[in-house]
C-alpha cells in the first residue's frame, strides 16, 4: 500500500509579465488502488498539478510539499520521480524522431527496473498489450509517437502506463479527442491496470464521458487553483447536469 | 504537380502543451518549393535558430545553370551567385583559381579482385568527360588542370563481394591538389566504392561515376580530413537502363567542405539514393549540394541529408534540386533535409529545389526541418524513467543512425558510429 500525498501545494510559472501563480495551495492524498477524479473549467490548473507532480521544469513549486511514501517527490529529478513510481499520461505526448517505439519502450522498462527486461517475456508482453489497446504491430517499428493521430499517441501513453506498471498514474485530459471506441478501450488499459497492479490514478479531465467506463471513488472540483468542492460520483453527475457555473460564478465575485 | 508540403506539417508539429499554455517549438522550420513555373522572387526560411529570414532572388531554373568543360564559361565567383551564396569565398579562393597541382593527394586503390582494374585517363580521353559536366567555377577548374585522371572500372557482369577501397591522402596542408576519378561499372556489374579522404590539402577532386545498364553500385564518400583541409568537389554519376546507384556522403573532418552530388539518368528504370551525413564543430563550414536530374522517363530517386551541428559558427548547408523534365513522364522523386541543432552558435541552411515541368509523374516530394536539441524530448523520455544523459544520447544517436545504416559497408559503419560517438562527446552528450 503506497500514499501520494500532495499538501498545500503552490505552484507558480514565469512569464513576461513576471511570476503568475497557478496553483494556490492544493491538498490532496492518494492510496493505492484508488481512483480520484479531478475536474475543472480550463485554466483552474488541473494541467499544472500533472506537470508538476511529473517535474516539469517550466513550474516552480513556492511552497508546500508532494510525498511518496514519505519519500519527498519535489527533491527528485523527473527520471527518479519516474522509477519511484509516478507516470504522467502526457496530454500532448510529443513525437521523438529517430527513436523506434521498441527501443524506446525497452530502455524506459529497463530504467525503471533496473534491469533489462527478459527478452522473450517483454516481447511478448509487449505484443500482448498492444493487442488489448487495439495498436498496429507496425507501431513497434516506427519512430516514438512520430505521424501518430492523436488518438493513436494516448493509447500509446496507456500502452506505457500497463507496461511500466506504475504505482500511481496521472491521466492528464487523456480522455479528450478520443472518439468512443478509443475511448472505452483506453479506459479499459486503465481499468486493467488499476486491477492487476493495484494502481492508485489520478485521473484529469474536463469532461464527465470517461466517467462512464472508469468509476472514481473520489471526485474533486478544481477552480482557480484550488480544489473547490470534493465528493463522490455523485458530484460527477451533477456537474454533468450544471456544468461548472456555481464553482465559476463565486470564483469571478 | 504533388509537393508533401502536408506531410512534411504533420512532421514538424512535434505540438507540445504542458499545462495550461501552448509552448511552441523553437527553430522548427520549413523550406518553399521552387516551381518550373514559378521564376519569379521566392521567399526561403533559413533553419538558423531564431535568426532572420533572409529573402533571396532563387536562381531561376535548374536547367538553366551553365555546364561546361571551359574555365572560361564561368566566371570568378563573387558571393552574389545562386550556387556561392553560402559559401565561405575567402578560404575557398585557394581552390577555385585556375592554378595547377602543388601536392597531389596520393590515390591508393584497394581490392585487386579479378574485373578491378586501375588506369589512367588524359583530358580527353573518353571515357573521362562523358558523364562529368562542371557546373561551377571549382568543378572546372579542377577538372582542366587534372592532365591524369584515374579510372578504376569493374569489368562487365561482374560482381564484387569486397568493396574497392580508394584512400585518398592529402599530403600537405595550404597545398593545391587537383584531382580527377572515373569509377566505371559494367553492364550488370555490382560494386561498392569507398573512397575516403584523410590528411590535409586544399583539394579539388571530382568524381565521375558511370553506371551502365543493369549495374548495382554504391559510392561512399567519406570525409575525415584534418580541420585544416579545403576540400571542394562534384560528382557527378549517370545511370543506366535498370541500374542501382547509392550514394553516401559522410562529412566530419575539413575546415571547409563543399561537394556537388549529382545524378541523372542514360535511359530508363534507374534508381537513384543519395544519402548523406555531416557533423559540424566549432568553425567547419560543411556544405552539400545535390542534383537530381529527372531527364529521362521512368527513373526514381530519393535523397535525404542529415546534419548535427554544435558549437560556435558550426555552420552547414544543403541545397537539394530535383529537377523533373517535360521529358520525365512517370518520374518517383523524394527529397528531403533534416539538422539537428545541439548548441547555440551553430547555423543550418537548408533548401530543397522542386521543379516539376510535367503533370505525368508518381511522385514528387520534399521537406525539409531545422530543429534544437528539444528539451520536451527530454521531458518526455525521463519522465518514462530515462536519466538525463542516456535521454540525449537516444534522441542524437537515433536521429543520425538513419543515414549510418544506409551505408552498408560494415566495416566502415563501425567506424562513423566512433567518429560519431567522439563527435557527440564535445558537447557533452
Amino acid at each position: 500500500m503506497s500514499t501520494l500525498a500532495i499538501k498545500d501545494l503552490h505552484v507558480s510559472i514565469e512569464t513576461e509579465q513576471g511570476s503568475k501563480e497557478i496553483l494556490k495551495g492544493v491538498t490532496l492524498t492518494i492510496k493505492s488502488g484508488e481512483i480520484h477524479a479531478i475536474m475543472g473549467p480550463n485554466g483552474s490548473g488541473k494541467s499544472t498539478l500533472a506537470s508538476t507532480i511529473a517535474g516539469h521544469p517550466r513550474y516552480k513549486v513556492t511552497s508546500g510539499t508532494i510525498t511518496l511514501d514519505d519519500e519527498d517527490v519535489l527533491e527528485m529529478s523527473v527520471d527518479e520521480r519516474a522509477r519511484a513510481g509516478l507516470f504522467l499520461a502526457m496530454q500532448y505526448p510529443v513525437e521523438v524522431p529517430g527513436v523506434t517505439m521498441t527501443n524506446f519502450l525497452r530502455t524506459a522498462k529497463t530504467a525503471i527496473d533496473g534491469e533489462a527486461p527478459k527478452l522473450r517475456t517483454w516481447a511478448k508482453d509487449v505484443r500482448g498489450a498492444m493487442e488489448k489497446l487495439k495498436i498496429d504491430a507496425d507501431f513497434a517499428n516506427r519512430n516514438v509517437n512520430e505521424g501518430f493521430s492523436g488518438g493513436e499517441k494516448k493509447r500509446v501513453e496507456i500502452l506505457q502506463m500497463e507496461l511500466f506498471k506504475p504505482k500511481f498514474a496521472v491521466l492528464d485530459e487523456t480522455d479528450s479527442g478520443l472518439d468512443i471506441d478509443a475511448l472505452r478501450v483506453v479506459s479499459d488499459g486503465v481499468n486493467r491496470a488499476h486491477s492487476e497492479n493495484d494502481m492508485g490514478t489520478l485521473l484529469i479531465t474536463h469532461y464527465t464521458r470517461i466517467l462512464n467506463y472508469i468509476t472514481p471513488q473520489f471526485v474533486h472540483v478544481f477552480v482557480d487553483g484550488r480544489v473547490a468542492e470534493q465528493g463522490g460520483p455523485e458530484l460527477a453527475d451533477e456537474l454533468e447536469a450544471n456544468g461548472y457555473d456555481r464553482f465559476l460564478a463565486p470564483a469571478q465575485a | 504537380m504533388t509537393n508533401s508540403a502536408s506531410a512534411d506539417q504533420a512532421e514538424q508539429v512535434a505540438g507540445v502543451e504542458v499545462g495550461e499554455a501552448r509552448i511552441t517549438i523553437p527553430g522548427m522550420s520549413e523550406e518553399g518549393e521552387n516551381l518550373a513555373t514559378a521564376h519569379e522572387e521566392t521567399e526561403h526560411s533559413h533553419g538558423g535558430l531564431g535568426e532572420s529570414t533572409v529573402k533571396a532572388k532563387s536562381g531561376g531554373s535548374r536547367a538553366d545553370r551553365t555546364t561546361s568543360l571551359n574555365v572560361a564559361d564561368f566566371a570568378v565567383p563573387t558571393g552574389r551567385e545562386e550556387e556561392w551564396r553560402f559559401s565561405p569565398l575567402k578560404k575557398l579562393g585557394r581552390v577555385l583559381s585556375d592554378a595547377a597541382t602543388q601536392t597531389p593527394v596520393t590515390l591508393k586503390v584497394r581490392n585487386t579482385a579479378t574485373g578491378v582494374t586501375h588506369g589512367e585517363l588524359a583530358l580527353a580521353q573518353a571515357p573521362r568527360g562523358t558523364v562529368f559536366l562542371a557546373a561551377d567555377r571549382a568543378a572546372v577548374v579542377g577538372y582542366t588542370q587534372t592532365q591524369t585522371a584515374d579510372h578504376i572500372k569493374v569489368a562487365a557482369n561482374t560482381e564484387l563481394s569486397e568493396p574497392v577501397f580508394l584512400d585518398i591522402t592529402g599530403e600537405a596542408a595550404g597545398h593545391r591538389a587537383n584531382g580527377h576519378i572515373v569509377l566505371e561499372a559494367g553492364n550488370h556489374s555490382k560494386a561498392v566504392f569507398v573512397m575516403e579522404h584523410r590528411g590535409s590539402a586544399d583539394a579539388n577532386l571530382n568524381v565521375e561515376v558511370i553506371v551502365r545498364d543493369g549495374a548495382d553500385v554504391t559510392v561512399v564518400s567519406l570525409q575525415r580530413w584534418d580541420d585544416d583541409a579545403v576540400h571542394v568537389g562534384q560528382q557527378d554519376a549517370e545511370v543506366g537502363r535498370d541500374a542501382k546507384y547509392k550514394h553516401v556522403s559522410i562529412t566530419l573532418g575539413g575546415e571547409v567542405v563543399r561537394l556537388n552530388s549529382n545524378v541523372r539518368y542514360s535511359a530508363e528504370g534507374g534508381e537513384a539514393a543519395m544519402y548523406g551525413l555531416y557533423f559540424a564543430d566549432a568553425g567547419q563550414h560543411l556544405e552539400h549540394r545535390s542534383f537530381v536530374d529527372h531527364n529521362s522517363p521512368r527513373n526514381s530517386s530519393n535523397v535525404l541529408y542529415k546534419g548535427a551541428l554544435q558549437g560556435q559558427d558550426a555552420r552547414t548547408v544543403w541545397v537539394g534540386d530535383v529537377l523533373i523534365r517535360k521529358a520525365a513522364e512517370g518520374t518517383d522523386s523524394y527529397e528531403k533535409n533534416q539538422n539537428l541543432i545541439l548548441t547555440d552558435g551553430a547555423r543550418a541552411d537548408s533548401i530543397p529545389n522542386l521543379e516539376i515541368e510535367t503533370g505525368l509523374i508518381e511522385g514528387a516530394g520534399h521537406a525539409s526541418s531545422t530543429g534544437r536539441f528539444d528539451e520536451n524530448h527530454l521531458f518526455y523520455l525521463m519522465a518514462r524513467g530515462i536519466p538525463e544523459k542516456e535521454a540525449r544520447q537516444l534522441v542524437v544517436r537515433g536521429f543520425l543512425n538513419e543515414i549510418v545504416q544506409a551505408i552498408g559497408v560494415e566495416s566502415i559503419e563501425d567506424t562513423v558510429q566512433q567518429d560519431l560517438e567522439n563527435e557527440l562527446k564535445i558537447a557533452g552528450f
